[in-house]
């Protein structure tokens, strides 16, 4: 009981910091605003504020929002689903594949298409996805997972890195790597409407998956007899960490280390339930990437710093912190 | 389980196994180092593909059983005792009974951590526990199940005395109240005075099974174990006296 009010208290202050956050997010930027032009904004519609708040500032950071509490919750899935606090959807190779499927679009011209490259993407991750499914159930163990998706990760990666080299069109490279930088930048409400479905569908298969995670805490084979269809459990885990990170890059491209970071930031305070875990993962994640976005778009530089590049070189070194203390409490 | 091979990785490690349990019973396996003790026992929960052979619970094959009418008719204890996350005891133990409302498992984990004299560590989490609370804690996770046979692989491994006679107790008591309990012990003095029948294991077949000290003949001891034993009457119950075959050879 004190756990569940102290998950959901947590709950609460996430949400809490997080509607702060977008509020930040939508009234700062790099065009500095008047009391009046935010007055404006609020009571006139047809406004140049109106229009810089609602329709340029608040869908990118709803969209952060959304692509940070995709990227929270499929690094909260597959680290309880692996047991291994460094797991991510890039560990896995969901988004390689997914950003393979981007880089193809775009090569091949259906970036003109509306929605092309984003169907691409996620079709990307759900091959990436059901290729880990197929592994999972006829090997089961996190290892072999673990080790298959480097492999897959590797493999997309060379095949993304294939496209480069044999692309005859310097304008196109130059889009496939921008998109593989990670941005959401210039995202409108379309996209926010885009993705949003899909992460809130792999919320549900989250949810359904939960009681496998808090399961998989005893091993897998303690899980195995456990009682629970821990197969089908595992294949709505992996299926939930795809779609979202397939959502995730969809919209905003690869962008690292927030689904790797999140669950770490909120595991200590749900008591590491694997279960407890994922809604403030995905708050978490909501809030990590709209406050790098808005750091990103604060720093004042010629080019707007990319947010995967951004969350890379903030989240590299927290990495390093997190390796550092598991393997201090390994060692113990 | 009956004529059960298993083969892992290429080796065989069943082979043609016959193991029988009644209600109400304490089996101990017992066997060296890779005789196939914890083969048995993941055969019996289901866990390893049968290549012949037959579990049967009852009159039903386990392998047509659904995961959850398993688990309502057996608990298994694996030898591993690592936990992925630190969750508190209480949390650990209600794994026992995913069934159950929230309010039952934790009331029903509650008791079980006092059972095994861990009711004081309900709310730690257990990677602030040692290797024994941890062992005590998990056991309270299979006691929680209700399943009417208990599989525990190795539950007294690396546990202190009290603490191992404290395990061995807690799993004799289930089976006054009509549970069965399977458990794999190296330690045969403590086998000998647990179970009710020592089922012996060598190269994945029963070579000797019946009564402890029937079925752990001083022949048993020094083919299968590679031990000199005798056994001593001893007002706590029999106690095994040992010596290595090569050593006690070379000092003839």
């Amino acid at each position: 009981m004190r756990v569940a009010l102290k998950a959901l208290s947590l709950n609460a202050v996430l949400l809490l910091v997080l509607l702060a956050a977008l509020v930040l997010a939508i009234a700062l930027g790099e065009v500095g605003l008047s009391a009046i032009q935010y007055r404006d904004a609020l009571i006139d519609p047809a406004s140049a504020a109106a229009e810089v708040l609602w329709q340029v500032r608040a869908p990118r950071a709803v969209c952060a929002v959304v692509v940070g509490a995709a990227l929270g919750l499929a690094g909260a899935v597959l680290q309880g689903l692996l047991r291994n606090p460094l797991a991510d959807p890039g560990v896995l190779g969901v988004s390689a594949t997914s950003a393979l499927g981007a880089a193809l679009a775009i090569v091949l011209g259906a970036a003109v298409v509306p929605g092309a490259v984003e169907m691409s993407a996620l079709g990307g991750a759900a091959l990436g996805g059901l290729a880990l499914i197929a592994v999972s159930a006829r090997l089961g163990s996190p290892e072999a997972l673990i080790l298959f998706g480097v492999a897959l990760s590797s493999f997309a990666g060379a095949l993304t890195a294939l496209i480069f080299n044999l692309s005859p069109s310097p304008i196109a490279t130059a889009e496939v790597m921008s998109w593989l930088l990670g941005s959401v930048q210039n995202r409108s409400w379309i996209d926010v409407a885009w993705v949003t479905p899909p992460v809130i569908v792999a919320g549900g298969l989250a949810l359904l998956a939960s009681p496998g995670l808090r399961m998989l805490a005893l091993g897998e084979e303690a899980a195995a007899t456990s009682g629970l269809p821990m197969a089908r459990l595992r294949i709505l885990a992996l299926l939930a960490a795809a779609v979202a990170t397939g959502a995730a890059v969809a919209v905003a491209g690869v962008i690292g280390f927030v689904g790797l970071a999140a669950p770490h930031l909120v595991r200590g305070a749900v008591q590491g339930n694997p279960r407890a875990v994922l809604l403030p993962s995905a708050l978490a994640g909501g809030l990590m990437l709209v406050l790098a976005d808005l750091a990103a778009r604060m720093t004042p530089t010629d080019q707007e710093l990319k947010l995967g590049v951004f969350t890379a070189l903030v989240g590299a070194p927290m990495f390093a912190v997190i390796a550092w203390r598991a393997a201090r409490e390994w060692r113990l | 389980m009956s004529d059960a091979d298993v083969w892992l990785g290429g080796r065989q490690v069943l082979d043609g196994l016959d193991l029988r349990l009644d209600a109400g019973e304490a089996v101990a396996v017992c066997g060296p180092n890779g005789a196939g003790k914890s083969s048995a026992i993941r055969a019996v929960a289901g866990l390893l593909a049968l290549r012949r052979g037959i579990v049967q619970l009852g009159d039903d094959d386990i392998s047509r059983l659904s995961e959850r009418q398993r688990a309502e008719r057996i608990a298994y204890l694996p030898q591993e005792r690592r936990i992925a996350w630190n969750m508190p005891a209480i949390e650990i133990a209600a794994l026992g009974a995913p069934f159950l409302s929230a309010a039952d498992g934790l009331s029903r984990a509650r008791a079980a951590l006092e059972e095994v004299g861990a009711g004081d560590l309900a709310s730690r989490g257990v990677a602030e526990m040692s290797g024994g609370e941890r062992a005590r804690v998990l056991l309270a996770r299979v006691l929680v199940s209700g399943a009417t046979t208990l599989l525990v692989d190795e539950p007294i491994a690396g546990l202190d005395p009290d603490a191992q006679l404290l395990v061995l107790d807690r799993l004799k008591a289930r089976t006054r109240t009509g549970q069965t309990v399977l458990a794999s012990l190296h330690d045969l003095t403590l086998a000998a005075r647990w179970a009710d029948r020592v089922v012996v294991i060598s190269q994945g077949r029963v070579v000797s099974e019946g009564p402890p000290l029937e079925a752990l003949t001083s022949d048993i001891l020094r083919s299968v174990f590679g031990v000199s034993g005798v056994w001593i009457a001893t007002p706590s119950g029999p106690l095994l006296d040992v010596t290595r075959v090569l050593e006690s050879s070379q000092g003839a």
